[in-house]
């Protein structure tokens, strides 16, 4: 017990840790989105959580098709899609993304593959507030850092609410802390045009295009891939693709020049409508729960092994910087001390970001998942050697004095006598930390990485289901953590042996 | 704190330092074994001599030397600092394993038999905390005696007992002194170093004040501190 079977666990882990993304794999076409709600672009299909599908999806397959490549999806933070192009996780993004003048001077963009305006949602009880001019003095949401936005703030008299994520947009003017929204029109028919709560008012307004970006210098790859693009807008592809979604503008077939109807039904359009509003009754929800389960055990199994392979780096590394600081030489006590202040006086989020997008400029590069764990790991090795320092402190002066009078090393004092004391005290808040750091494990989301609680907002932002799936996410995290509750009590346990009846009888 | 203090011992003596609190006898006995690290001085143990000059810091030389006396020098602490993780054959154990890479059995061997000796045959595999005072401080002494030292420290070896309790540790002391084990004792106990040892040292102000045979120094102290120390203890 013990050593080997950390070593086989540890083995395990790390074998079947995701393996990193390859950007450049030969007959691949690699693209980004962000998968988290995102209707009707790339998101989970209602009927089955396990499976994306969107009209860009659609469009990246057609894509792919031309150029005789299998189209491969990185799911990644809508923040992170850019910094991950340039990082070379993947080739492209396509996710609504518009080629405005300030992303023109970071990325590359295609020709534009859709055209379309904005529109206004109201509840559906609301009257009036039905053009532009009409939204003057109101609050008014929208998604942040589109056109829809620049529009509003064209307009002094208007306070706007700019939302990362259209599902929260929509929960305020539910409950009424905005009075509109004005939305990309395929966010606004998909979320306001099939909800019997909201409303779609007036008519388009403004004008927004979106482009595929790739990273800067890329032109191989775009000039490719508008090749591709050029293609199946001249064979009407895109504009059957489009139909089928229901999104099909008329800015589009002009700018196209295409005023033909290829007769295509809005497929997909009802397809989602039927989903979305068909999901009554608790059978059919049940039904969709038993669906979400491998979903959710693969992001489960995402955390723990995340979390896991932190926990044993920081444990390492906490343990050196504890003794480093206490028994260690002035000069590297000093250091250990600034790297555990500067590594608990910054945020976590931001070492994450910091690894993964950052270091990679001075020619370190890791995987995702192996960022993760280093950022998680440096971070509570900083939280575990303080907790180790203290535990060292409890153990009596007189423990390294007697085992330096039987003559052992200073090494030999800290290594059987000093440090199986000091574990014993800090058992129980190494357990707290690993429950925390179990929580915290959801950063790692910002770097691509769809764990536990990503999962439980791409879910549950898809189907407006935050309380069925916030419970079944919840349990998922609770049966995480209890065994190591349990592991805890057990090494107390096994620990505590000799250690209780501190106060001997003389 | 200690000002110039030199003594040495023969092999086989008892030797038991005296003095009020503070007065130093604490610290000179942990510069024999160089638990605390004194300015200047020379250490010599059998044929093992540290020096030290100066205030220079103290080097892994120093360090190195230092591992090589205490090869000779066992040490037993008022508060007994026996290693609660282990059973009492485990801890007289462990550093004749890890010091000197004895093999198991001999190791257990070598602990059963000392251990025994101190009367503790029958709690071997019992942690240290659920045994009395006297059988902590005694498994102590056959902890030190494990590692086969020439020379056994003790530092107030009793003051942490009840006196019956504190008899049964002095028997074994006096057992050792038998078989010419040499010792040097920091005690409170007056009727110890009087009826057991062979040298009493009066420590005051960080200096010996006064040293003779246990006889001459409780009859007839001839210093004026020495005098008003026993008349207070006495």
């Amino acid at each position: 017990m013990g050593r080997p079977a950390l070593a086989v666990l540890l083995a395990w882990l790390l074998l079947f840790a995701p393996a990193t993304v390859r950007a450049d794999e030969a007959g691949v076409l690699s693209w980004a989105s962000d998968g988290q709600a995102n209707v009707p672009f790339t998101f989970h299909d209602p009927e089955d959580a396990n499976h994306m599908e969107g009209f860009e999806h659609d469009i990246v397959a057609a894509l792919a098709e031309r150029l005789g490549e299998r189209p491969k999806l990185t799911q990644n933070d809508w923040e992170g899609l850019i910094p991950g192009l340039q990082r070379g996780l993947y080739q492209m993004v396509i996710d609504g993304v518009e080629p405005t003048r300030e992303h023109k001077a970071a990325v590359l963009f295609s020709r534009p593959y859709y055209i379309t305006s904005n529109r206004i949602v109201l509840r559906r009880d609301q009257a009036g507030l039905d053009s532009f001019d009409a939204l003057k003095g109101h609050t008014v949401g929208t998604i942040k850092d589109t056109s829809a936005e620049r529009v509003l703030s064209s307009e002094k008299s208007i306070t706007i609410r700019a939302y990362d994520e259209e599902s929260n947009a929509f929960s305020d003017l539910r409950n009424g802390r905005l009075d509109a929204l004005l939305l990309d029109q395929p966010i606004a028919l998909y979320y306001g045009g099939v909800s019997p709560e909201f409303k779609l008012a007036g008519g388009p307004v403004g004008r927004t295009e979106y482009a595929i970006a790739f990273a800067a210098g890329n032109t191989a790859e775009r000039d490719r891939v508008n090749t591709a693009l050029d293609a199946i807008i001249a064979d009407g592809t895109l504009h059957r693709i489009l139909a089928r979604w229901n999104l099909w503008t008329p800015a589009m077939a002009e700018a196209l020049d295409d005023h033909s109807d290829p007769h295509v039904a809005p497929v997909e359009w009802d397809r989602y409508r039927a989903a979305i509003t068909g999901h009554g009754g608790w059978r059919a929800r049940l039904i969709r729960y038993v669906g979400f389960l491998p979903l959710i055990l693969h992001g489960a199994w995402l955390t723990l092994a995340v979390s896991a392979c932190a926990m044993v780096l920081a444990v390492g590394l906490g343990v050196m910087l504890a003794l480093v600081r206490r028994y260690g030489p002035r000069g590297l006590g000093w250091l250990a001390g600034i790297y555990i202040e500067v590594v608990r006086g910054t945020p976590l989020l931001i070492q994450i970001l910091f690894i993964f997008y950052g270091l990679p400029s001075f020619g370190l590069s890791f995987s995702p998942f192996v960022a993760g764990v280093i950022a998680l790991g440096l971070n509570y090795a900083a939280y575990e050697a303080e907790n180790y320092r203290a535990g060292l402190g409890s153990v009596a002066r007189g423990q390294m004095e007697a085992a330096i009078a039987l003559n052992m090393t200073h090494a030999q004092a800290l290594r059987l006598v000093v440090v199986p004391q000091a574990f014993r005290t800090v058992v129980p808040v190494m357990t707290n930390d690993f429950i925390s750091l179990l929580k915290d494990s959801s950063l790692v989301s910002v770097i691509t990485l769809t764990e536990l609680s990503q999962t439980y907002v791409r879910l549950s932002s898809t189907y407006y289901d935050y309380i069925g799936t916030g419970l079944l996410v919840g349990l998922a995290y609770l049966l995480l953590g209890l065994p190591f509750v349990r592991l805890a009590r057990y090494a107390e346990a096994r620990l505590g042996r000799g250690m209780t009846q501190q106060t001997g009888h003389h | 704190m200690l000002k110039g203090i030199s003594l040495a011992v023969a092999r086989g003596e008892l030797i038991s330092l005296i003095g009020p609190s503070g007065c130093g006898k604490s610290t000179f006995l942990r510069c024999l074994n160089f638990l605390e690290i004194p300015d200047s001085g020379d250490v010599r143990v059998v044929d093992v001599t540290v020096s030290r000059t100066g205030r220079r810091g103290w080097l892994r030389a120093d360090e190195r030397q230092a591992h090589q006396l205490r090869a000779h020098v066992g040490m037993v602490f008022q508060s007994f600092n026996l290693f609660p993780q282990y059973t009492v054959l485990q801890n007289a154990m462990l550093a004749p394993r890890v010091v000197k890479r004895a093999r198991v059995q001999d190791a257990e061997h070598t602990a059963r038999q000392l251990l025994e000796k101190v009367g503790l045959g029958h709690v071997l595999d019992r942690y240290p905390q659920t045994l009395s005072g006297g059988q902590q401080q005694r498994a102590a002494i056959a902890r030190a005696l494990a590692m086969k030292p020439d020379v056994m420290l003790y530092d107030e070896p009793t003051s942490a007992l009840d006196p019956e309790v504190a008899e049964e540790v002095l028997n074994v002391m006096r057992a050792l002194d038998d078989e010419g084990m040499t010792q040097i004792v920091v005690t409170h106990d007056m009727r110890f170093a009087r009826a057991a040892a062979d040298r009493v040292l009066y420590v005051e102000g960080g200096k010996i004040v006064e040293e003779g045979p246990p006889e001459t120094m409780f009859a007839e102290p001839r210093d004026a501190r020495t005098r008003r120390f026993l008349r207070t203890l006495l």
